[in-house]
């Protein structure tokens, strides 16, 4: 933790840590602790004046159906989109660590994505899966499948998750590649001496020892759900049709938008805080103590 | 590895060839599409080869950009990189000094810096930004280079990668530079810099990627278009009625979107991957 060797004087280290010390202030403890006050008050109509009003902020949100509707969105977006980018990026993974010829190329044209902005990767989608002019999306219609995200809550959601997810499939791939190169090839030898086939020696040998590395990803694609896709949502559904795809994210913004209550949206927010500090701390503690088995 | 069987290596082609062109073709469309004029593309019968426009989509987007947002590309883009830049270099920049501060120095408070750096690693940017744009607006920072850049560089991951890095540095070399009567900015500049590059780079590469693909906030904080980044750009293109989105020139600015960061990560893959996976520990 601590270097023995170190230079002696205070001013020149308080002069180092400054410009971060002041960035960090400024831009991140100021509006986070304006975000709590905030969440505890209640302006008037005019933003005049404003009362200390306790916890009515946080009630009156939980009263609100449109947030459990957009609680419970959240849910299924970054259940699905978690089941899917993982399950997706582990197969490529186990199939791209199988020391194949010019396995280093499929490693390069499977992890660009990552480079690609989330509005982008929504924009993409959208247009390949367009009801009227959609290189899929209207096959689908002749068809008679009768396909619309603009319309449809549920296609909108579907569009939404196969954009998050094949915008993410890259980062996890890279992180499940890096976890099985790290498994000692002599574990799987002894277990094919044993008799173990192919399918018997991934489920129980190669999964169960990747597992610190599928539960570091579910929870770094969980946080990515939740936060970075603000930009597919914003650029292919705006959170519609009808609210059907609104997250929480989303909604903060949305209703700061629309000019609503402050104490509200602020009150939004802060409950937006604890969970990501939750996840963070398990993350945390699992960095501590991995997964054992 | 275990076993040699060809049609398990077949097998494993075939699963990555899929991928590798699931992964692929979303962007292949965009390609296509920007070689075509905006009506064979709202006929819905777009060929999957290319067509002949691909020169006047490309200089209308770069130059004139498109019919209801008249905004030309090639600004957005110059915009994008100012900020991406902005931010990979600012963040580099505070983290290292600040990190050599705390790891190479004894001085009061030391230790709640060091925490009060931390626990922003805890909040992204999407759940302060009201709060955030109240504080940019008052400092008069909208629509301003500044204003889009330092709220996002004020987070711990660059301090705490160089302070990881730093204490895997042997202490002989900073006995053996103090013994040669080196100070505090000789030892940082001839000794710490030089062996920093790689993790510089690497933080580079990631915050170059994360800055050119910023959303939310460029979103809430520039009003005027001519400060607008190319990844909003793109939305303002399609957001107007069907049948008036010019679909070629916004997937053109789609494709020039992603040119920049893609041959980033691309031609500088072990550096990415080492930032990916040595930011997220």
């Amino acid at each position: 933790m601590e270097k023995r060797a170190h230079f002696s004087g205070w001013t020149l280290p308080l002069l180092l840590i400054v410009p971060q010390m002041a960035i960090t202030i400024i831009f991140f403890y100021l509006p986070a602790s304006q975000a709590i006050w905030q969440s505890f008050l209640r302006e008037d109509a005019f933003g005049l004046s404003s009362e200390f009003v306790g916890f009515e902020n946080y009630s009156a949100v939980f009263e609100q159906p449109e947030y459990y509707r957009a609680m419970v969105t959240t849910v299924i977006f970054s259940t699905l989109v978690a089941f899917f980018s993982l399950a997706v990026a582990l197969l490529f993974a186990t199939q791209a660590d199988k020391s194949l010829r010019g396995g280093h190329a499929f490693k390069t044209l499977l992890i660009w994505p990552y480079a690609v902005a989330p509005a982008i990767a929504g924009v993409l989608w959208m247009f390949m899966f367009h009801p009227t002019l959609g290189t899929l999306g209207r096959p689908l219609n002749i068809l008679g499948f009768n396909w619309n995200p603009m319309l449809d809550g549920k296609d909108a959601m579907i569009l939404l998750v196969l954009s998050a997810t094949w915008k993410h499939v890259s980062y996890n791939f890279l992180f499940f590649l890096a976890g099985l190169q790290a498994i000692p090839k002599s574990v799987i030898e002894a277990g094919a001496i044993d008799g173990a086939g192919p399918v018997r020696r991934f489920w129980t040998i190669i999964f169960p020892l990747l597992s610190p590395t599928t539960f570091f990803l579910l929870v770094v694609t969980i946080v990515y759900v939740f936060f970075e896709t603000f930009g597919i949502i914003d650029a292919v559904t705006g959170g519609g049709p009808a609210g059907t795809t609104t997250t929480l994210v989303y909604k903060v913004y949305a209703d700061g938008r629309s000019g609503g209550d402050l104490g509200l949206s602020a009150a939004q927010s802060v409950v937006l805080m604890v969970i990501v500090i939750a996840l963070t701390a398990i993350q945390f503690r699992y960095v501590e103590r991995k997964v054992q088995y | 590895m275990v076993e040699n069987r060809p049609f398990r290596d077949f097998m494993a082609y075939l699963t990555l060839v899929i991928g590798v062109i699931l992964v692929a073709f979303p962007v292949y469309l965009a390609i296509m599409a920007s070689t075509f004029d905006t009506a064979t593309i709202i006929n819905g019968n777009m060929p999957l080869t290319p067509g002949d426009q691909t020169l006047e989509n490309y200089s209308r987007a770069l130059f004139y950009g498109g019919k209801t947002a008249r905004e030309p590309v090639m600004g957005m883009m110059i915009n994008s990189m100012i900020v991406a830049l902005g931010i990979a270099f600012g963040k580099i920049l505070i983290s290292i000094l600040s990190a050599y501060a705390v790891v190479y120095f004894r001085f009061p408070f030391r230790r709640t810096a060091f925490w009060v750096i931390f626990i922003t690693l805890m909040l992204p940017v999407e759940v302060r930004i009201y709060p955030t744009y109240k504080i940019v607006a008052d400092l008069g920072l909208l629509d301003t280079y500044s204003g889009l850049i330092l709220p996002l560089i004020a987070s711990a991951t660059g301090t705490l990668l160089f302070r990881q890095f730093f204490m895997t540095i042997p202490e002989e070399l900073l006995e053996a530079s103090k013994i040669d009567g080196a100070g505090a900015f000789r030892f940082f500049k001839d000794t710490l810099l030089p062996l920093s590059m790689t993790t510089i780079a690497a933080l580079f590469v990631i915050q170059f990627i994360y800055g050119w693909n910023q959303y939310l906030w460029p979103l809430l904080i520039t009003t005027k278009s001519s400060m607008q980044t190319i990844v909003i750009g793109i939305k303002k293109m399609i957001t107007t009625t069907d049948a008036l989105t010019e679909w070629n020139i916004a997937m053109t600015t789609a494709v020039l979107a992603m040119v920049p960061p893609v041959l980033v990560v691309i031609f500088m893959q072990r550096l990415f991957v080492k930032g990916l996976v040595e930011t997220e520990k």
